[in-house]
């Protein structure tokens, strides 16, 4: 069996959860509590990658992370390379698309915490962000694992998008997911059923994993 | 000096509109039936809610003043809150949670001893008596030395005895403070028996007469049930 296609797919999964939970949680708190203007409008945009077909996602990607695009342009400028068909674009492109299972899970679990909580912290004299990090964190830390290991799978299995902006380079941007489209495609499908089963473990354990964490 | 309130806000069912003072080391008793504002104003007090006009000012502090537009969050009052239940941090220990914004460690240890909690100090909520969560959550409030300290029918979820318990305790520690305490309680004996002066709330408004129709000598407890009875009726109208 290759290694190399799983190898990356946990690769980019890991990394894109860790930059995703640093993301999701504060704006997840400011989804949850307050109300700003223009709230709405925010959280409907960071769950439109739930309703948008991933090669759409993936299309608009392509551009906007091109040379020509906003961020593509600016990336190249900063850093000298570009960013599609690299495993730093498809980080960015799994970021994005990621994004509202990353933040659904979390605001539940904020949503759980009696609010007499924040009160308390406030009286007590945190500000609020002294109280997010010692008070919301702590206490929705099981939520904010699970949607860690909800947002890993989700990376792990993307295909749509991660082929749309990275295509299929060996040892950067071929994850398991294009790799298996691809043996289908060349009818090697020993390679394909390889892959496809180390799958099958990986999900269902990290599955019971998520079950236990938010069971309570 | 102390702590002078005038306070107005519109709920769903009333409006609250209220005067109050509290003196240096007295303690104000807030009595009502439920659901007449007490815990409205007590929040507006701490900064959790906001009154649609009025004024607080406590020493030479103005907390609000809508004139002026001064509103302070509750972390510059530097108050001390004890709630009805379920506020202390389920993922610390009672001595954790004692000690949050404690400035003084020394002191945490002297509260928990006072109040028959240094076995617990390293259990956390879930695992003592509503009681002894109580009794935390006035150790917490207390530690961090505040300059008025708020409570909202602290003791209003434990049964009879544990209240009984707990309000004197509360009364001998409050008495050797400086600070005014504005107390919460749907409870009369409570509210005689904490307060320096009592204020009772009805509808948003301060009642006398309620109070009373509640203490007429030789009345209780018929009197009361009537007089609850009495105002909700008029809460409903």
């Amino acid at each position: 069996m290759e290694l190399l296609p799983l190898y990356l797919s946990a690769k980019l999964a890991f990394i894109a959860t860790l930059i995703l939970i640093g993301i999701a949680a504060p704006l997840a708190y400011l989804l949850t509590n307050s109300s700003w203007p223009g709230k709405s409008f925010v959280e409907a945009l960071v769950n439109l990658p739930i309703a948008l077909p991933p090669t759409v996602i993936g299309f608009y990607l392509l551009f906007l992370l091109g040379p020509k695009g906003f961020v593509g342009e600016g990336w190249e400028r900063l850093f000298g390379g570009p960013l599609l068909f690299t495993f730093t674009g498809i980080v960015i492109a799994s970021i994005i698309y990621s994004l509202p299972f990353a933040i659904q899970p979390i605001k539940a679990s904020f949503e759980k915490i009696d609010p007499r909580l924040k009160e308390n912290a406030y009286v007590l004299g945190l500000s609020p962000a002294a109280t997010f990090f010692r008070v919301i964190i702590p206490n929705s830390i099981n939520g904010i694992a699970a949607a860690a290991i909800l947002v890993f799978l989700h990376t792990m299995g993307a295909f749509g998008v991660v082929l749309m902006v990275g295509g299929s380079i060996p040892g950067e941007t071929r994850v398991a997911s294009i790799a298996i489209y691809e043996a289908v495609e060349s009818m090697q499908y020993q390679k394909a059923w390889g892959l496809s089963l180390a799958f099958i473990p990986i999900s269902y354990s990290f599955l019971l994993l998520v079950n236990k964490l938010t069971r309570k | 000096m102390g702590l002078t309130a005038a306070l107005k806000k519109k709920t769903n069912f009333f409006s609250i509109d209220v005067e109050l003072t509290c003196p240096e080391g007295e303690t104000l008793a807030l009595i009502g039936p439920s659901g007449s504002g007490k815990t409205t104003i007590i929040r507006m007090l701490a900064g959790l809610e906001t009154p649609d006009e009025g004024r607080i000012v406590y020493r030479d502090r103005v907390f609000f003043d809508s004139a002026r537009g001064v509103n302070l969050s509750p972390q510059k009052r530097k108050l001390g809150y004890v709630f009805q239940d379920y506020s202390l941090f389920p993922h610390l220990t009672l001595y954790g949670n004692a000690a949050f914004a404690a400035q003084d460690r020394k002191e945490v240890d002297s509260l928990l001893g006072f109040f028959g909690l240094k076995a617990l100090r390293d259990r956390k909520p879930n695992e003592v008596s509503g009681g002894e969560r109580q009794r935390c959550a006035v150790c917490q409030a207390l530690a961090r030395n505040p300059q008025l300290l708020l409570l909202d029918e602290p003791f209003s979820a434990l049964d009879v005895v544990t209240r009984r318990l707990l309000r004197n305790e509360l009364k001998k520690i409050t008495e050797t403070r400086t600070f005014p305490v504005v107390y919460v309680t749907h409870d009369v004996t409570e509210a005689l028996f904490i307060g320096n002066t009592v204020l009772p709330i009805v509808a948003g408004s301060v009642d006398r007469e309620w109070m009373e129709r509640i203490v007429a000598p030789g009345n209780e407890p018929g009197t009361r049930a009537r007089a609850a009875r009495a105002t909700k009726l008029a809460l409903a109208y």
